[in-house]
């Protein structure tokens, strides 16, 4: 976009504002601004935050990118790659870290797919 | 560690599997008001240091070392955190307290964590094992000169929040993290730079880490610097917002500011209304007085000049991280000794400065609050007009790093598709049933109830216990540090020595050279003449033109193709220097003469005066009498005027030496004593400012004193010498016996 500069027009309505009122103006649209996106974000996910999730949980970052990719694989993410993990790990009667390494090495998907009934959005 | 000792690499980086971080967060300097230092009381320091090393003049002033109020970044990324390390301790010495390690080439876009110690290009790959061994090596060196060292790096690209969680786990205390550097300068996906930042900002919350913006890129980016100024405040701003938010605290965001333009700009017009203007806007936050980048190219003396000026606007306003950028950032990744000279240019400033805020204030009225308020409005109609159409379609617009001064708007910004970029598509909506059973975890979790906290699901999570992170060592067997430091260890153990910028044996050295011819024969001529001193890979690193027909000075950068075996080096001894109380005591006992002048056709007294006088430290103040000659003395009036005064010694100085005068002067002295069968009656000295002890005694004299001579070493060695003669039976006493 062009556009040459029309800052007199364009300021009127702030002439009157006191400094304080437009220091106050400032950070109320910079919060209005992100507030869409901070929704944006506590409704989703992503990779690497379903990898972050698996490191707290004690998984070396090997493991958590094979975990998070056949997830992701099967459109399986939103579920929360902790979950899963913990779920699987409920499936098969074992502790949680065995149920992950398992999962990283492409076994027991399709049980675990089942038991959450198809596909998460 | 001793101060008289390597750090060793090797003892570092054993048993890193059960290294635990003393701390997490952040460490501010404590301030000490009115601070009685030497014969000066500072308004603005801070704690002083165990061990350092002072400014160059400070040997005027006690060798005093205060050390400034704010935190004093230094920014170090070679490639090889081994060495790198070896730097931290250095910049430690001289007064920085915020490490902030640069990652490798593309880094941000790799959709994960790297393992083990690769080699990096432009900054290092960040990795559990460089993080683990680098903070071990600082708490080392946080001990040595007794402050905390501050470590940080980047909580960017597409793994920002696996890094996060990294960086929490290893007390990493700062880092950069802002999505729209992510977007604008790296171009990673919209909405997923934005849905990973709230994830990352959270847990580096938890952590207490200072979070470091990226507005500062818009201005080292834009064609037109000084015009993105009311975007740089709506960038800082966004962040700022958006992290607030997410749970982080005002004190522990940073706004990375940077004064937005440079001299032949009338820069402070600039510069000052802008940053007044960022610290009345964001008072509740914390600023990076980030140092100007945009206009540095080879000549490390105009970007230290401009950091200068910028160092000047935070005394001004103020600054509790003081960056500082190696003036050589203008021609490669930075070495050693320009990570010390920035940092030094920080120091010496900020110390000049000290209490200046006390003597003067801004205007209340003129351009300097006009300023401020225009740039405040232009911001505000930035972000409406924001505000109108989202984010992301701004910047899908190209909003942002447009050169024209906003309003006004060039159609030169970066846009981005909302759909594109790396990573594009990669981010899912959270369902229902979506849970995370770990702690300080941003966004929807459908948790149980009845949890305390998230991570009792799992039994703990690493941020609660840390005995669950897994550490991996290395992955690639070639690629390492083990690798590299067994290809210099050899040579290191046997005592080879050679020059380094970066790496250990690296070899580099640089060459500065006027020639006098235009600026391109001047290159060519510049490298042949490296070549034929049989340097490798030399290259021209800067080019300063003098005149378009007279000259150029060349600045040439090269390897050395040997190493040197310590061994084989013949190093002469430092002579002892005897008490100013025995020297005293001597001549108060047995009275000495000493006969002085500058000899040849040489106008200059400064450094003769310097040795002589009492006020200067010289020698009349241990009681020597000086009989000085004045100016261009003839060499023969010298050794006539000792005759006929009975002196002890002959002291001859030549300051401007042309064509070896200094060496033949020295001769002759000798000689002419040698044929006035005098030689062994008197002590000869020479000095000057290319005059050496070797040189002096290869030219027959007793001694010889160059540059930094006090007058106290030439006292001692008089004193010293004349026991020796006298001891032989030669010398003045012997023949008056």
């Amino acid at each position: 976009m062009q556009r040459p500069s029309d800052f007199e027009e364009r300021r009127k309505h702030l002439a009157k504002l006191s400094d304080e009122e437009l220091k106050e103006r400032f950070w109320s649209l910079a919060r209005d601004i992100v507030k869409p996106l901070y929704d944006l974000a506590y409704t989703h996910t992503s990779p690497s935050i379903e990898r972050s999730v698996l490191l707290r949980m004690g998984f070396s970052s090997l493991d958590s990118q094979a975990i998070v990719s056949a997830a992701e694989k099967r459109k399986m993410l939103g579920k929360g790659a902790g979950h899963l993990v913990l779920k699987y790990a409920e499936l098969k009667g074992t502790d949680y870290i065995s149920a992950g390494k398992e999962l990283a090495k492409g076994e027991g998907w399709d049980e675990l797919k089942a038991a959450f009934g198809g596909e998460s959005s | 560690m001793n101060p008289n000792e390597k750090m060793d690499i090797r003892e570092i980086l054993k048993d890193l599997e059960h290294y635990r971080p003393r701390r997490m967060g952040w460490t501010w300097r404590t301030k000490v008001p009115e601070q009685k230092i030497g014969p000066f009381t500072y308004k603005e320091t801070s704690e002083p240091l165990k061990k350092s090393i002072p400014l160059p003049a400070a040997k005027y002033f006690g060798e005093i070392d205060p050390q400034p109020d704010c935190v004093i970044t230094t920014e170090i990324a070679s490639g090889r955190f081994e060495d790198d390390i070896r730097r931290m301790r250095m910049a430690a010495w001289h007064g920085a307290d915020h490490m902030m390690v640069i990652r490798t080439t593309g880094q941000s876009h790799i959709d994960g964590l790297l393992e083990g110690t690769p080699e990096g290009v432009g900054g290092i790959p960040i990795t559990r094992k460089q993080l683990r061994a680098t903070r071990k090596a600082l708490d080392l060196i946080e001990d040595e000169v007794g402050r905390p060292i501050n470590f940080h790096s980047y909580v960017s690209g597409v793994a920002g929040p696996e890094i996060a969680v990294l960086f929490a786990e290893e007390g990493v205390n700062g880092a950069h993290q802002d999505p729209q550097y992510n977007i604008l300068y790296r171009n990673v996906n919209m909405q997923r730079s934005f849905v990973d930042a709230a994830v990352a900002k959270k847990i580096m919350a938890y952590a207490g880490m200072l979070q470091i913006d990226g507005a500062h890129n818009a201005n080292a980016t834009a064609k037109e610097a000084w015009k993105v100024m009311p975007e740089l405040l709506v960038q800082h701003a966004i962040n700022c917002a958006f992290s607030e938010m997410v749970g982080m605290k005002k004190e522990n965001m940073a706004l990375s500011s940077v004064p937005p333009t440079a001299p032949p700009a009338p820069a402070l017009s600039y510069d000052l209304p802008y940053a007044v203007c960022v610290r009345w806007l964001f008072s509740d936050y914390k600023i990076r007085a980030q140092q100007n980048t945009r206009y540095i190219e080879s000549d490390t003396r105009e970007a230290t000049v401009t950091h200068v000026l910028n160092l000047l606007v935070s005394r001004l306003t103020s600054a509790d991280v003081q960056s500082t950028i190696t003036p050589d950032e203008g021609r490669n990744v930075p070495w050693h000794y320009n990570n010390i000279a920035a940092i030094e240019t920080a120091k010496q400033a900020l110390l000049g400065m000290d209490g200046l805020k006390e003597m003067v204030e801004f205007k209340k009225d003129g351009p300097l609050p006009r300023m401020v308020r225009e740039l405040a409005e232009r911001a505000v109609l930035f972000l409406e007009e924001i505000k109108e159409i989202g984010y992301f379609e701004a910047v899908a617009r190209g909003f942002f790093v447009d050169s024209g001064f906003y309003p006004e708007r060039n159609g030169d910004g970066i846009a981005r598709d909302p759909q594109g970029g790396v990573a594009a598509g990669s981010i899912v909506e959270r369902d229902k049933d979506y849970m995370a059973p770990v702690c300080h975890h941003f966004g929807y979790n459908n948790l149980p109830k009845g949890l305390e906290k998230p991570c009792d699901l799992i039994g703990g999570c690493t941020l609660c216990n840390r005995d669950k992170i897994v550490f991996i060592d290395e992955l690639d067997p070639e690629d390492n540090v083990d690798k590299r430091l067994s290809r210099v260890e050899k040579d290191l153990a046997a005592g080879f020595i050679k020059p380094e910028v970066q790496w250990a044996m690296d070899g580099y050295i640089t060459l500065t050279m006027f020639i006098p011819e235009p600026e391109r024969v001047a290159e060519f001529a510049a490298l042949e003449i490296a070549r034929r001193l049989g340097l490798e890979e030399a290259e021209v690193i800067h080019k300063g033109i003098m005149h378009p027909a007279e000259g150029t000075l060349v600045e040439v950068k090269a390897k050395v193709p040997f190493a040197i075996s310590r061994d084989s080096l013949k190093i002469p001894e430092k002579p002892e220097i005897l008490s100013e109380e025995e020297i005293r005591k001597e001549i108060a006992a047995h009275p000495m003469k000493v006969v002085c002048g500058t000899v040849g056709e040489d106008e200059h007294s400064v450094g003769m005066r310097e040795i002589i006088d009492i006020k200067h430290g010289g020698i009349e103040g241990f009681g020597i009498k000086a009989v000085y000659l004045g100016t261009s003395v003839p060499v023969e009036k010298m050794v006539d005027a000792a005759i006929e005064e009975d002196a002890d010694a002959i002291l001859i100085s030549t300051i401007i030496s042309h064509a070896d005068i200094h060496r033949k002067n020295m001769e002759r002295l000798a000689r002419l004593c040698a044929e006035k069968g005098v030689r062994d009656r008197f002590i000869l000295v020479g000095g000057g400012t290319q005059v050496t002890n070797e040189l002096a005694v290869e030219a027959g004299l007793d001694a010889g004193f160059g540059r930094g001579t006090k007058g106290i070493h030439v006292a001692s060695f008089l004193v010293k010498k004349r026991r020796e003669l006298w001891a032989q039976g030669k010398g003045k006493k012997s023949r008056d016996d």
